[in-house]
This record gives structure tokens, C-alpha cells and sequence, in this order.
């Protein structure tokens, strides 16, 4: 068992209290994920020809200065960027490809979270407070954000094994489900190139979908193949860089509610999780159809 | 009237408190506010308390139930009325998936839609729907009766045994072994008195009769080597 959730404001008078609003949806999901959460923001952010990275490491006290001076060496310029608790986020007009090699090198400790202009993964194990307040979830602003609250049964409970994963530039993908064919997929997606950090389920539907955006599908038509290349049960909340996206398997056996205002669009594994938002006594409250293909963006 | 705030009672403390009522039967009509989604509320009664639940409910919403008479002002989530053995259960807004799961008795009326799944397994009770039901719907229905005046999902009453199925919309597809069937008067009466009871006011010859076709009772020789 998993919780997911999502919150997509549509009124922007809101966005400063993005991550006040959304605390409450996740902590309500502690009961369907107590050991690890973890949520990807989107907000701040930066202009054209800038790359922003979310990276995590699992020590408390890493000291970022010598990796970031290192960084800086190699890549020629100076870097815009700051520590959230285990993470750091750093701004850059270096590439991506050069950026990741360099800290393949300097620090393999450092994980990738995320890559984007407005994207940023933050996710830890431990119980979903201990994950909101780490990374102060409570202050962050944005437009959108999804988050997931886990309860591990196929593979093992580690920072890498937790969602969001992202599956691309500004995408990343929450699941509830299993998938019964991650080992098959995960070999054929191997030999197409792509790399895997672990043998969790949910990190090959990543994977899959990151492997069909680059290949040039859109997100639904990715999402349309996943609908055929999946085998096993699943609810997705992907975000995207102006919006999110929900999908069901055909057999729809893992739950999903959404609910709409005219300030937001939510999106929950049970109600439970939208009773806090504000105006939700007068939501349109349903239930997303099996193998529909929902999706909020801003135009 | 007694009321019970589950945004300072916890929903064992409301359990128990009409459990005990459920006793002593000097206070019949109950009120629950503030539900907040929480699963598991107003299950397990057996006796004839009138319970009134203002706001969504989550999973389990009034399982068990019996005798009682229990109104949700909102949503429920998965399972509500679950193996209800009599009284009735009416969700004034939509349900998710296995509405009425295996449910012996009483009636579950539904006034928006339910999801997947809805009267699964069903073995006596009737269902009332007056939007649509998802897919799968009367999987293995045992008997009860389940009336849908909307559209139904895919796999209608697969693998059916003797519920009677009425269908006012269009069904998306039928399960292995369900078939359509004559309308004839008794069903109309059937069902003219179900729809009555639901407080739908809808005209049953605009209906639809669905049914096993018996096919699935006695394993066919035949099919041995498929197994």
C-alpha cells in the first residue's frame, strides 16, 4: 500500500502557500505509507538557458562547500545554490550531461534527485512528518506539487527507493500499485540504455516513461504505451513542468479521488487527504475512470 | 437525538457509543458530524438506530449493518454497506468501488454514481443506483437485486449466478455468462416496487433485464484439457 497525492493551484494567489496547503494532504496519507515520503515542488523558477538540480546525499552534515568549489573548477562558472537539510539545489548554465559526469566523479554519494527549471524531489525514509518538516515543507511556494507516502512491499525501504521519481527534465512519477513484469522491462530497458538505481517497480515505470519522452513521445502517448507495456496495478500522479497528470490501470483496483474549485485541482489515493484543503465542502468530488487519462496544465 | 463529532471523537468512540446504544435502545437517531473521509464509520450495528452521517465517509461506511437505517450526506469510499445483512443504506452523493460487497440483505441506494465492482459477490441485498456503475459490476452476484438507471461499466455480472440485474442506460459490456432477459411482468413489478422504495422516480419499462444464462453451473467435460 502507497498514498498519493497531488495539488494544482489555479488560482496563483494561492502559490505562496502551496507547501502550507499541502502538508496536511500528505501527513493525512502516513497511515497508507508510514516509512518513507517525499514530494516534488515546482516553483522558482529560473530563466532560459538555466538548469536547476535538486541532489540529495544521506548525511545530515555533508558539507556541500568543497563539492560545489570542485564543481565550479570543472565546469568554469560560479554556482547559484543553497542546502535544504540533506539536499541542495543548484542553479547552473553548465549542461546537464557535464554537471552530472562531474559529480559522478568528485562525490558518487550524491544522488540526483531531480533535473529541471522548476522542479525539486525531496524524499527521505521515516514517517511523512519527519520528511515535511526536514525539508520545511510548510514555507515552500509554487504551482504545483505531488507527494507520495510509502509502504514498501517489493523492494527494500531506502532514500533511492522512495518517490517521486523523476523521469526526466521538470517529470517525475508517484505510483500506488505493484508491477509484476519490473524485471523483464527493467533488462529490455537496460539494453536501450537506461540505468537503474534499484529493483524497485515503481523506478522501471520511470524509467519507461522517461525512455518513451526521449524517444519523442508526448505524455500521453507514453503514458498510452504504459497502459500496454505495464503489467500489474497502478494509480500514477506525474508532474509535469506546468501541470500534473493521473492515470489508472484498466482494473483500477488502487484507489484515486479527485476534486476540483475554482482555486485548485487535488488529486488523493483516499478523501481522507483532501479534507483539510480549503473549500472542499463545495469540491466536484469523483472518481478518476480505470485507463483515463487526466491532465491540469497552465497554457 | 445524540451527536457525535468525529472531529473530537474518534471513530472507535463512535462505534462503541452505538454499539452500547444498540443495547439499551433509548436514543434511535444518531448524528455524525464532521466524517472527514475517516473509514470504518457506523459499522457493525444490529439494531434499529437511525444514523445520520453529515459529509463524506471513507472505506467501510456502515458495513455490516443491520436493521439499522444509516444516510451519508456526501461521498463514501470503497465497501460501503459490505456484507449488510438487512436495514438500509442510502449515500446521498457517489460511492467507490464494491458498493454493497457481498451484502445478504437490506437496501444500499445510491443517489449518484457508484464506482467498480459495485454489489460483488452480492447474496441477497438490493441495490439501487441512480447514476451509473463501473466495471466488473455483480461479479459472482449470488441473489439480491441490483437496479442501475444510468449506464453500466464494462463485465456486467460476469460470472453470474441468480441476481437480477435491471439496466436503464447502456451497458459498456457484459461478463462471461450474463445475458440480457425478457422483461416480463413480474420483473416490472419487481422492480417497479424497488425504484419506488429508492424514491426514484423513473418508468421501469424504460429498463432492462440482465440475468445468468446458467452456462458456468456444472463444469463441462469439454473443457478439461484447459486445465
Amino acid at each position: 500500500m502507497c498514498g498519493i497525492v497531488g495539488l494544482y493551484l489555479k488560482n496563483r494567489a494561492l502559490e505562496p502557500r502551496l507547501g502550507q496547503i499541502f502538508e496536511p494532504m500528505l501527513l493525512a496519507m502516513t497511515d497508507r505509507g508510514p516509512d518513507s515520503a517525499g514530494f516534488a515542488i515546482y516553483g522558482d523558477e529560473v530563466g532560459a538557458g538555466v538548469i536547476k538540480l535538486t541532489v540529495q546525499v544521506d548525511d545530515v552534515d555533508y558539507d556541500w562547500k568543497p563539492l560545489v568549489a570542485a564543481l565550479e573548477k570543472r565546469l568554469g562558472t560560479s554556482l547559484d545554490w543553497f542546502q535544504n537539510a540533506t539536499a541542495a539545489v543548484i542553479k547552473t548554465t553548465a549542461d546537464e550531461a557535464g554537471i552530472r559526469a562531474a559529480l559522478a566523479e568528485f562525490a558518487p554519494e550524491v544522488h540526483v534527485m531531480s533535473v529541471g527549471q522548476s522542479i525539486e524531489i525531496l524524499k527521505g525514509v521515516g514517517l511523512p512528518r519527519e520528511i515535511t518538516e526536514r525539508f520545511t515543507l510548510k514555507k515552500m511556494q509554487g504551482s504545483h506539487i505531488i507527494g507520495h507516502t510509502r509502504m514498501a512491499t517489493e523492494s527494500a525501504v531506502t532514500m533511492e527507493g522512495s518517490h517521486p521519481f523523476s523521469t526526466g527534465a521538470d517529470l517525475c512519477l508517484v505510483h500506488n500499485g505493484s508491477l509484476s513484469n519490473h524485471s523483464r522491462l527493467r533488462q529490455e530497458l537496460r539494453r536501450e540504455g537506461m540505468a537503474f538505481e534499484t529493483d524497485n517497480d515503481s523506478e522501471v515505470a520511470a524509467g519507461y516513461l522517461t525512455w518513451r519522452l526521449q524517444k519523442g513521445d508526448s505524455l500521453a502517448t507514453a503514458l498510452d504505451g504504459a497502459l500496454k507495456d505495464l503489467d500489474g496495478f497502478f494509480t500514477f500522479a506525474i508532474g509535469t513542468k506546468n501541470g500534473f497528470a493521473v492515470i489508472r490501470d484498466p482494473i483500477a483496483c488502487k484507489p484515486a479521488v479527485l476534486a476540483e474549485t475554482d482555486d485548485y485541482v487535488a488529486m488523493a489515493s483516499e478523501y481522507q487527504a483532501l479534507a483539510s484543503l480549503p473549500g472542499i465542502e463545495n469540491a466536484r468530488v469523483w472518481e478518476p475512470e480505470p485507463a483515463t487519462l487526466y491532465v491540469w496544465e497552465r497554457q | 437525538m445524540k451527536t457525535v463529532d468525529l472531529s473530537t471523537a474518534t471513530v472507535r468512540e463512535l462505534n462503541q457509543a452505538l454499539h452500547d446504544e444498540a443495547r439499551q435502545l433509548s436514543e434511535r437517531a444518531w448524528t455524525v458530524t464532521h466524517p472527514a473521509g475517516k473509514h470504518n464509520i457506523a459499522c457493525g450495528i444490529d439494531q434499529t438506530l437511525n444514523v445520520d452521517i453529515q459529509g463524506h465517509a471513507g472505506y467501510y461506511c456502515a458495513g455490516m449493518n443491520k436493521k439499522a437505517d444509516i444516510t451519508v450526506h456526501g461521498n463514501v469510499g470503497v465497501g460501503v454497506a459490505e456484507n449488510m445483512m438487512s436495514g438500509s443504506v442510502r449515500v446521498k452523493g457517489s460511492a467507490s468501488q464494491s458498493a454493497g460487497a457481498t451484502a445478504h440483505g437490506g437496501i444500499l441506494i445510491i443517489e449518484g454514481d457508484a464506482g467498480a465492482r459495485c454489489g460483488i459477490s452480492m447474496k441477497g441485498a438490493d441495490i439501487v443506483v441512480k447514476g451509473n456503475i463501473g466495471h466488473m459490476s455483480c461479479f459472482m452476484g449470488q441473489a439480491g437485486r441490483l437496479v442501475v438507471c444510468g449506464d453500466a461499466g464494462d463485465n456486467l455480472g460476469d460470472s453470474l449466478y441468480e441476481v437480477h440485474i435491471y439496466i436503464k442506460g447502456k451497458v459498456k459490456s457484459l461478463g462471461s455468462d450474463c445475458v440480457e432477459k425478457e422483461m416480463r411482468a413480474e420483473h416490472l413489478a419487481e422492480l417497479k416496487g424497488l425504484l419506488e422504495k429508492a424514491g426514484f422516480n423513473e418508468d421501469p419499462a424504460s429498463f432492462r433485464r440482465y440475468g445468468s444464462a446458467r452456462e458456468l453451473y456444472n463444469f463441462k467435460v469439454d473443457n478439461a484439457a484447459a486445465y
